[in-house]
């Protein structure tokens, strides 16, 4: 693999319309050498979108991108990543060996490698079988496979633990975690949160076409909270806010959340035992990936009617 | 593109429908070209394919010497549809599957992967040719052997441009299914409209010009069908009155090959320009 000294992916102000529809709304995205970054987003946030342009599928309305050093699309770029945008797409009267006998064709890789990545995902013992006849699970597992044919430097995944049961999902997990740790670099989307909290350094994440965070996974979630199980709990939050001042408490599900430090839980509990305050719940808790991605790309209007 | 090709050829090789195709064309060639008329040879009763045409001008059809009549002579419409179904159902495919995407994130750029796809195509048009004219070579000796008729063949030069010029026919509508493929990212439309065109339109056309429009024939001497059918006229020199449907001399034989090749052409830059410059979505 050579080594890129730019970013694999460098993206400003992209923007995509289509007709009166801006499905990509000056987007700025940067994926550093060697790190596993999540593209996360609702349905229809823009994501597919971005990732094609990225690929080279479709040309950006306006905006800068630059993928390894070249344009999308470039041969030279493409050769050297690797990617599975949306679902899977096969020769369905081929076998998954055929398929990728193809692929290899195209991109001008040695068979020997074919063998590598059908082991790699799993998939030798079911390679001969048509793709007509795959499970969803193993589609995606072949999807993969395609993908990673050019031993690329640059991975783009689309919802790659679409339709994988618990266990190829955590041996998709320790797949791109692999790919990580090799050194290359993957760009992933995915509406699993939890999967995404547990591979990637760092997310973006876009809604409605624009990019709404891009931040490491744990800065994005923030510092831990207090959760506070008391009655009278208005009281208590009085006692709380007197002590940790009024922006570190709120109210979430009938509980108190408090921003301290883990190792003060002890003097909470005891400051609202000496105001006559009854504590049934008193444990340490991290924002959730989701926590924050629902903070993000929920409307105001969203947020109130789901409450 | 040496990549792109092959991968096309590996495509096309282990994809049944492409066989079915070739066999409905060669089963339809032998049908027409030789069970029918032999039948009316044998049995001495009239049918379409012998009606009103003296026995001894029956065999003599049938002979190793007119086998280029029997190989091209139902190219420019029955094998012409077919060729033009290959060309929207490998094309086509590719849209419909979402197996464009797949390959366009491979390695080669646009421009060489359709390369690649149509070369594959014009490869298997002349497979398609060079079986139908060995079944009709076989039919041919044959019928000679059985009737103990002579064995001449025709030139070497001779069944080269009967070939080469046969192979063109399909070339062209072959390429005019890729084309609609392309231009509808779609596998039904091309073929309803590409059949509908050859089978029907374009008779229909040529019909009304020459009945009611006469001073139009230049029009309708200028169409795809009628100069499929006058190339083939001119490469076999076969006789207006043996001539099957679709063939005849609308046009000479050198405006037909310039007018083919420019369809031909017409049909690769519209692929290629539509190829390379739209969204993969």
């Amino acid at each position: 693999m050579s080594e890129t000294a730019a970013p694999p992916v460098q993206v400003t102000g992209l923007t995509k319309r289509y007709g009166d529809t801006l499905a990509v709304d000056g987007v700025d995205l940067t994926v550093h050498p060697g790190e596993v970054y999540g593209f996360l987003g609702p349905n229809g946030a823009g994501k597919t979108t971005t990732l094609r342009i990225l690929t080279g599928l479709i040309a950006p309305t306006s905006g800068s991108v630059r993928v390894l050093g070249g344009s999308p699309g470039q041969p030279q770029v493409i050769a050297r990543t690797g990617s599975m945008i949306e679902s899977p797409a096969f020769y369905p009267y081929l076998s998954g060996l055929d398929n990728l006998r193809v692929l290899a064709e195209y991109a001008e890789v040695s068979r020997s490698r074919i063998q590598e990545v059908l082991r790699l995902v799993d998939l030798a013992d079911r390679a001969r079988d048509r793709f007509s006849t795959y499970s969803l699970g193993m589609k995606q597992r072949l999807g993969v496979a395609a993908a990673l044919l050019k031993d690329p430097e640059l991975v783009i995944l689309d919802e790659p633990t679409n339709g994988l049961d618990p266990a190829g999902m955590r041996d998709m997990r320790r797949l791109i975690r692999e790919l990580g740790a090799d050194g290359r670099t993957v760009l992933l989307s995915s509406h699993l949160l939890g999967e995404v909290q547990q591979i990637c350094d760092r997310v973006g994440i876009i809604n409605d076409g624009r990019m709404v965070a891009e931040h490491n996974v744990e800065e994005l979630r923030g510092q831990q909270e207090l959760v506070i199980r008391a009655a009278p709990l208005e009281s208590a939050r009085s006692v709380l806010n007197g002590v940790l001042g009024p922006d570190a408490v709120h109210l979430y599900d009938d509980t108190l959340r408090a921003k301290v430090a883990p190792d003060r839980a002890a003097e909470v509990n005891r400051l609202l035992v000496e105001a006559g305050i009854a504590v049934s719940e008193l444990r340490n808790t991290e924002r959730e990936l989701e926590d924050v991605f629902f903070e993000l790309t929920t409307s105001e209007e969203e947020k109130a009617h789901a409450g | 593109m040496l990549g792109s090709y092959r991968a096309e050829l590996l495509k096309l090789r282990k994809r049944s429908a492409v066989w079915v195709l070739f066999g409905a064309g060669l089963v339809l060639s032998l049908i027409f070209g030789y069970l029918l008329p032999y039948l009316g040879y044998v049995t001495g009763d009239e049918n379409p394919q012998t009606d009103g045409i003296p026995r001894s001008e029956v065999l003599r059809g049938l002979l190793p010497e007119r086998v280029m009549d029997n190989t091209i002579g139902g190219f420019p419409v029955f094998a012409g549809a077919l060729a033009l179904v290959l060309g929207a159902i490998v094309i086509g495919g590719e849209y419909t599957w979402g197996t464009l995407k797949t390959i366009l994130t491979q390695r080669p750029g646009r421009g060489a992967v359709l390369a690649g796809q149509l070369l594959g195509l014009l490869t298997m048009v002349a497979v398609w040719v060079l079986g139908i004219f060995v079944a009709s070579a076989l039919c041919s000796i044959g019928i000679a052997a059985t009737e103990s008729a002579p064995m001449n063949w025709p030139g070497p030069l001779d069944l080269l441009e009967g070939l080469a010029g046969g192979w063109l026919v399909l070339t062209m509508w072959c390429l005019a299914g890729a084309v609609l493929a392309v231009a509808f990212r779609n596998v039904a439309l091309p073929i309803g409209l590409g059949v509908v065109w050859i089978l029907g339109i374009e008779t229909l056309l040529a019909g009304v010009v020459s009945s009611l429009l006469p001073d139009l024939e230049f029009l309708s001497d200028a169409l795809p069908g009628a100069n499929a059918g006058a190339l083939v006229f001119s490469v076999t020199g076969m006789l207006a009155t043996d001539a099957p449907p679709g063939v005849r001399d609308a046009v000479g034989g050198e405006r037909a090959l310039l007018t083919l090749l420019g369809y031909a052409l017409a049909f690769v830059a519209l692929a290629l320009y539509t190829t390379r410059r739209r969204d993969i979505t």
